[in-house]
């Protein structure tokens, strides 16, 4: 992977400061190299680089307000405080940041709770933000996350759930005990990104072979590829290339 | 010959008493005087098989001609595209989802260009939105005629596989005519779609309005009213409600089981709730209900492709946004889609600043704003969904695709323990897994 170039995120590890951003640096994926053309300007990023660090505000609007009160209701305040790090609202959806130890009680209140009715766990991903800038990229942050898509098919919604690890302790409960689909989305995400799902009845590759070493899709694992030569000319493999930022 | 004397296919004692390798031969042979006590086969079925849809691979315990365990392997088809959008641009994404699910590759571009859109906050125009539709339900008509063809094939129906690929090749020559490709059409762009309807597009497309009933009907002389596909569907991949619900099995699976869950009625996108059309639905739970729901879903995707092609008013197929907009237009040669004369002449014969926009937006691409969003598209295996993104660049941080097949795939075992072995190959041919889109 080429360098993510310079980056300087505002550290807002501290708390949920408003967002004050940062500006990367070489647009060719190079710094230092004497370009000129231009290409290599400022661009504004966001303090957490992919990931948002703030936290929307009450009232969320529409029916988020509505799913966020049951669900506080159904496991109780103290458990909702404890479990919800931060609700984001961005484009329409919403977004809980859990903590991994309440996770199999906030997903089971979910799926059972007759407001709240999320019947359907739709697809369960993993996202590795190593290098994406901001404070996530420093040492101990947790780049590994979980995402959950849920879906009410009774009330006709959609809520996403996320949970961030460590690499160092990519633990996580598994919920294919409540969404036996979780089965083989749990496998692949372990497969690609090296997060162990405690408690899943046969956590092992899925589309990599058995005896893989490294965890494909995780940022610091290469794309791999090998030169093409063409007319004399060689082309290097993508993630060896000059590129765009 | 004796089990010894074959290197592939011996025998050796284990815990559990002896075990053979069996490659093939005859059974006297390979068991000798052993043929005794109880009969609990492992087969090994796939990954390359004819009956198992592609390189998928079945691990089947028998006890006669009983399934008592059914496990499914994938894999073999993994080619990291997932991976590889990471490493190109927000455009050049569409190129690469579209290879995924290969029988439904404008439903995975239209997913993805969804999903960029919502990131980046724009709407297409209203006539790029039409022809997404368009192209859409042709491939989903092309994609069931596989499921057809393919499933029938692997039941025995021979004939049900020539005429399935001899229908789908119309589509498909209609979505050659439109997108310059039979399949893999980097058609659909962020913004839009590459080119408007080339002329008489339209008129093939009515042409072919016109000769589709009456060749779908022939299915329902040749495979509806036949005792034997009947009796092979029949009560065959039994799963209900309940059971898809915990499988996450979605699609004609789902609708088979009588409920009437279609992303296009449910959360319709590109103006599909302007459309008239029905959700089919069938009551049997099974591999027969799940037929002629996709049969049913034909008819409807004709219905729609009338009506789209009815309200198609001029107007402009890809956003006005220039710093988003793909420059240049393709024109369709005798050889395919490629550049248009045209616009290379502007670009390099009268105009620097074109040159230079031009340069900018195809080697260095649009940013996204940071975020993530995920958009479902009812694909014609279920619910597509496209999990996207962005860091603020000019490429995606992140594509995940929850690929219906992958999830469905995982219903076979809850399908096929304790039913004949060969009712496994009906069981998996009614959920019409692609493993292009399983593996991705």
């Amino acid at each position: 992977m080429t360098g993510p170039g310079d980056r300087s995120g505002a550290d807002a590890s501290q708390g949920v400061a408003a967002p004050s951003g940062g500006f990367r640096k070489g647009a060719f994926g190079v710094s230092g190299s004497g370009d000129t053309s231009g290409f290599g300007g400022l661009v504004r990023v966001e303090p957490g680089g992919a990931v948002a660090l703030h936290s929307t505000e009450r009232p969320y609007g529409g029916w988020f307000d509505e799913v966020t009160d049951a669900l506080a209701e159904a496991v109780g305040e103290a458990t909702y405080a404890a479990a919800v790090q931060r609700v984001l609202v961005d484009r329409g959806e919403i977004t809980y940041f859990v903590a991994r130890e309440h996770l199999l009680t906030l997903v089971r209140a979910l799926r059972d709770d007759d407001a709240l009715r999320f019947e359907l766990c739709s697809s369960v991903s993993g996202v590795d933000y190593e290098g994406s800038g901001g404070p996530v990229t420093t040492p101990g942050r947790p780049r590994l996350h979980v995402v959950y898509h849920l879906t009410s098919m009774t009330y006709r919604r959609r809520i996403r759930l996320e949970v961030a690890v460590t690499v160092e302790d990519p633990h996580v409960p598994s919920v294919s005990g409540i969404y036996p689909t979780a089965d083989w989305h749990e496998r692949e995400t372990y497969d690609m990104f090296g997060i162990v799902f405690d408690g899943h009845p046969a956590l092992t590759r899925i589309l990599m072979p058995d005896d893989w070493d490294g965890y494909p899709q995780r940022k610091d694992y290469p794309l791999g590829g090998v030169p093409v030569e063409y007319h004399g000319a060689t082309i290097p493999p993508p993630d060896t290339r000059r590129s765009y930022r | 010959m004796t089990a010894t004397q074959d290197p592939y296919a011996g025998s050796r004692e284990t815990t559990e008493g002896r075990v053979y390798t069996v490659t093939g031969g005859d059974w006297d042979q390979t068991f000798g005087s052993d043929l005794t006590g109880e009969e609990r086969l492992v087969v090994n079925m796939g990954p390359q098989h004819p009956s198992t849809h592609g390189v998928l691979r079945l691990v089947l315990d028998l006890e006669g001609e009983t399934v008592t365990k059914a496990r499914v392997v994938i894999g073999y088809l993994h080619t990291g595209i997932e991976k590889n959008t990471e490493y190109r641009t927000w455009t050049q994404g569409t190129t690469f989802v579209t290879r995924m699910d290969y029988l439904s590759p404008l439903f995975n571009e239209a997913g993805y260009c969804m999903a960029v859109e919502k990131l980046l906050g724009i709407e297409v125009p209203q006539r790029a939105q039409t022809i997404r539709v368009l192209v859409m339900e042709i491939n989903r008509i092309a994609s069931h005629l596989v499921c057809l063809a393919t499933g029938g094939m692997e039941l025995g129906a021979l004939t049900g596989m020539t005429n399935g690929f001899r229908e789908r090749e119309m589509c498909l020559d209609l979505l050659e005519e439109i997108t310059g490709l039979r399949m893999n059409h980097a058609y659909i762009r962020p913004g839009g779609v590459a080119q408007d309807l080339p002329p008489g597009a339209e008129q093939s497309i009515r042409e072919w309005l016109r000769v589709m009933p009456g060749q779908l009907a022939g299915y329902h002389q040749m495979l509806t009213a036949q005792p034997i596909w009947q009796r092979r569907l029949k009560d065959v991949g039994y799963l209900d409600v309940t059971g898809c619900l915990a499988l996450g099995v979605t699609g004609p699976p789902l609708r088979a089981t009588g409920l009437a869950w279609d992303l296009r009625k449910i959360e319709p996108y590109l103006g599909y709730e302007t459309y008239d059309f029905e959700v089919p639905t069938a009551d049997t739970s099974d591999a027969w209900g799940r037929f002629l729901v996709r049969m049913a879903e034909m008819h409807e995707s004709l219905r729609i492709v009338e009506q789209a092609l009815d309200r198609l008013e001029p107007g402009p197929v890809m956003v006005e946004d220039r710093k988003i907009a793909w420059p240049a237009q393709l024109s369709l040669g005798a050889d395919g889609m490629g550049n248009s004369l045209d616009h290379v002449r502007h670009i390099m014969g009268t105009s620097m600043e074109a040159l230079i926009h031009h340069f900018k937006l195809v080697t260095e691409g649009f940013r996204v704003p940071a975020g993530q969003v995920y958009v479902p598209v009812e694909s014609p295996r279920g619910e597509l969904g496209y999990h996207v993104v962005s860091d603020g660049s000019t490429r995606p941080w992140r594509v995940h695709v929850r690929d219906p097949s992958f999830v469905n795939l995982q219903a076979t075992a809850a399908m096929s323990e304790g039913g004949m072995i060969a009712d496994v190959i009906a069981a998996i041919a009614s959920l019409d897994p692609v493993m292009g889109g399983v593996d991705r």
